[in-house]
C-alpha cells in the first residue's frame, strides 16, 4: 500500500473559469502532506483531482498529469471509478449514507468491490472500525445507523469505511472543520496513526493542525478575485513555518494577509 | 380531488409562514385585506362542506330504498322497481385498474425521473422534463379516444399472448382475453400517472444531497451504483408518496376509462376479458338516463370513491411529509 503521487503541469476548470494554474509537485507515500491557503485559493479544487472527484461536477475539466507510482490517473483508457477505488476521500462534513447501519457503511466500499461473505466482511468491519479509533465505541451497535453517531464519530466511521477498502491513498479534504475540538483531536490522533500505512493528503484551514500532523506542507493562493490559484511552495511543514522560501507564505504564516 | 388536496396543502404551508397574527395594525386597509383572506378561505370549507352535504342528503333516500347489500352486492339496478345496486363490482373495477396502472407507471416514471436527474445531459434533461409535464396537460378524452381506436385494437394481440404465457395466474386467466378489459383501461391510466409519479420522483432525486452523492462516488461506485446508494435510499418514501398520488389520481379518472370498457355486469376476475366497471365511468355512462332514485344511487357510489380517494391521497401526503423528518 502507499504509493507516491507526482503532479506535473495540472490545470482545473470549472466550465470557463480557470480553477488552478500549472501545479506541479510530488507527494511522498507514507506521509502527512497538508494543503494550506486562503480560501478559494484551490487546494480543495487540487485534491479532488488527485482521485478524479473534480470531474463529477457538470463542465468541470483537467489537463496535465498525475502519476500514482507508475499509473497516470488521467491516462486514455483509465477508469475513473477504478481511480476512485485506489484513492480513498474523507470529506469536510461527515457524510455517512443515512439509511445504513454502521456495519454496512464500513461495508459499503467492500461490497461495490464484489467482497461477499460475512466472515470475510465481519473481519474487515471490525479491523477498519479499529484502524479509525471507533470500535470500542460501537461494537455494540452495529447494527444501528450511522447517522446517530456524533458528528466526531460520524467522520471516524467515514474514515473507517474510506480505509476499509485499502486505499493507496487518503484524501482529507477539511476533516475536522465541522467537528469540535475533542473530535479534533480524536481524527489527528488518527491521522498520525494511519500514516504509517497511507499516503496521507489533507487539507486544512486551520495552520496549527497543518503544523501538527503533517510532515510536509504546500502552500497555495490566489493573485486576486476570479485568478486562478497556485501553488507557491511545499517544502518540508518544519521549514515552511520557521523560514519559508518565498514572501507570500510568510506574510500567511504570520497573519499578515488571508 | 388533488387541486382540493393541493389547496389545502398550500394553505397549510401558507400558514406556516405566516407572521404572526398580531402584525396587524388595525388600520383599514389592512382589516379589509385581512377579512378578503379569511372569506376566501373559508368559503373554500364552505363549499368542500356543502358538496358533502349535497352528496349524502341525496344519497340517503336512494340508500334507504335499496333492496341489496350497498357494500357488498355486485348488481347495479337502481333504476329498477324495487332498486337493488351494490358497488362491489365498481369497487374492485375502480382498484384492480388503479393498482394495475400504478404498477404499470411507477418503474417507468422512475427511470424516466432518474434519467432526467442523472443521465441525460442537462439541456435534454430540461426538455424532456416539460414534454412529460405536458403528458398531464393532454384531455383526459383524448387519452379516452387514442385508448379506444389506436391501444385497443392493439392490445387484443397482447392480451392473448400474456393469456396463454401467464394463464395460470387468476388475473390473467380466462377464455376470451379481449381488448375492451380493465386491463387495457389501465394501460391507458398508468400513461396518464406517468408525469406525476415522474415529475415528483424527479424532484425528490434532484434534492439528494450532495454530500450522499459524492459519499458513494469516492469509493468508486459508478454511475448506477451511486444511485442504488445514495439516490434510491433518499427517495424511497418520495416515489411511494408520489405513485400513491398517482394512483388517487387513477382511481377519480372518468371519461378515458369509460370509453375503453365495456360494461359486463359482475365481478370478473379475468382483466384481461372485456368488461368491468369503475365508480367514475359507471356514473358518467348511466347518469343521463338514470331516474331520482338512480341518481341517488350513483351519488352514494361517488360518495364511497370521495372518501376511497380523499384516504388515499392522505395517506401518500403522508408519507411524503414523513420523508422531510428524513434529512
Amino acid at each position: 500500500m502507499a504509493k507516491r503521487i507526482e503532479v506535473s503541469g495540472l490545470h482545473a476548470y470549472y466550465g470557463g473559469v480557470h480553477a488552478i494554474e500549472d501545479i506541479s509537485m510530488t507527494i511522498e507515500p507514507r506521509s502527512v502532506t497538508a494543503f494550506i491557503g486562503p480560501s478559494g485559493c484551490g487546494k480543495s479544487t487540487f485534491l479532488r483531482t488527485l482521485n478524479r472527484m473534480h470531474e463529477v461536477i457538470p463542465g468541470a475539466r483537467v489537463e496535465g498529469k498525475v502519476m500514482l507510482d507508475d499509473d497516470d490517473l488521467y491516462g486514455p483508457s483509465v477508469d475513473p471509478v477504478a481511480v476512485r477505488r485506489t484513492v480513498g476521500m474523507v470529506f469536510q462534513r461527515p457524510n455517512p449514507f443515512p439509511t445504513m447501519s454502521i456495519y454496512d457503511n464500513v461495508a459499503a466500499g467492500l461490497k461495490l468491490n464484489g467482497v461477499r461473505g460475512k466472515g470475510k466482511l465481519d473481519d474487515v468491519v471490525e479491523e477498519s472500525l479499529r484502524g479509525a479509533n471507533l470500535w470500542n465505541e460501537v461494537k455494540d451497535r452495529l447494527g444501528r445507523p450511522g447517522a446517530g453517531l456524533s458528528g466526531g464519530q460520524q467522520q471516524r466511521l467515514c474514515i473507517a469505511r474510506a480505509i476499509a477498502v485499502q486505499p493507496q491513498v487518503l484524501l482529507m479534504d477539511e476533516p475536522c472543520s465541522a467537528l469540535d475540538p475533542i473530535s479534533t483531536l480524536a481524527i489527528e490522533d488518527l491521522i498520525a496513526k494511519l500514516k504509517d500505512q497511507y499516503t496521507i493528503v489533507i487539507v486544512t484551514h486551520n495552520m496549527q493542525q497543518a503544523a501538527r500532523v503533517s510532515d510536509r506542507t504546500a502552500f497555495f493562493t490566489i493573485a486576486g478575485t476570479g485568478k486562478p490559484g497556485k501553488l507557491i511552495e511545499i517544502d518540508d511543514t518544519s521549514k515552511i513555518f520557521t523560514k519559508p522560501e518565498q514572501q507570500a507564505t510568510e506574510d500567511y504564516i504570520t497573519g499578515r494577509f488571508g | 380531488m388533488t387541486t382540493e388536496t393541493g389547496l389545502a396543502s398550500q394553505a397549510e404551508t401558507a400558514r406556516h409562514r405566516a407572521p404572526t397574527r398580531a402584525m396587524s395594525t388595525g388600520r383599514a386597509g389592512d382589516r379589509i385585506f385581512a377579512g378578503a383572506a379569511r372569506g376566501s378561505g373559508i368559503t373554500v370549507l364552505a363549499i368542500i362542506a356543502a358538496i358533502g352535504v349535497f352528496l349524502v342528503w341525496k344519497a340517503i333516500p336512494a340508500l334507504q330504498a335499496n333492496e341489496a347489500g350497498f357494500l357488498t352486492s355486485q348488481e347495479w339496478n337502481p333504476n329498477a322497481n324495487p332498486p337493488k345496486f351494490g358497488i362491489a363490482q365498481l369497487a374492485f373495477g375502480t382498484v384492480m385498474s388503479s393498482l394495475l396502472a400504478m404498477l404499470m407507471a411507477t418503474p417507468v416514471a422512475v427511470g424516466i425521473a432518474l434519467f432526467i436527474a442523472f443521465y441525460s445531459p442537462r439541456r435534454v434533461a430540461s426538455g424532456l422534463g416539460y414534454v412529460v409535464d405536458l403528458l398531464a396537460a393532454v384531455p383526459s378524452i383524448v387519452y379516452g379516444l387514442w385508448g379506444l381506436a389506436v391501444l385497443a385494437p392493439h392490445m387484443e394481440g397482447i392480451s392473448a399472448g400474456l393469456n396463454s404465457a401467464l394463464g395460470w395466474i387468476p388475473l390473467f386467466g380466462g377464455d376470451s382475453p379481449g381488448k375492451n378489459s380493465i386491463f387495457t383501461a389501465s394501460v391507458v391510466l398508468a400513461i396518464m400517472i406517468l408525469p406525476i409519479i415522474s415529475s415528483i420522483s424527479r424532484e425528490v432525486f434532484l434534492q439528494v444531497p450532495r454530500a450522499h452523492v459524492e459519499a458513494s462516488l469516492a469509493l468508486g461506485a459508478t454511475r448506477w451504483e451511486m444511485i442504488r446508494m445514495s439516490v434510491l435510499p433518499y427517495g424511497r418514501s418520495g416515489v411511494i408518496g408520489a405513485s400513491m398520488l398517482g394512483l388517487g389520481r387513477a382511481m377519480g379518472e372518468t371519461i378515458a376509462v369509460a370509453m375503453v370498457l365495456t360494461y359486463v355486469p359482475g365481478i370478473n376476475l379475468h382483466l384481461l376479458e372485456d368488461g368491468g366497471a369503475t365508480f367514475a365511468a359507471n356514473i358518467a355512462n348511466s347518469f343521463a338516463e338514470a331516474t331520482e332514485n338512480g341518481r341517488g344511487a350513483l351519488i352514494a357510489s361517488g360518495l364511497v370513491l370521495f372518501v376511497i380517494t380523499l384516504l388515499v391521497n392522505m395517506a401518500a401526503r403522508a408519507v411524503v411529509a414523513r420523508r422531510k423528518e428524513f434529512t
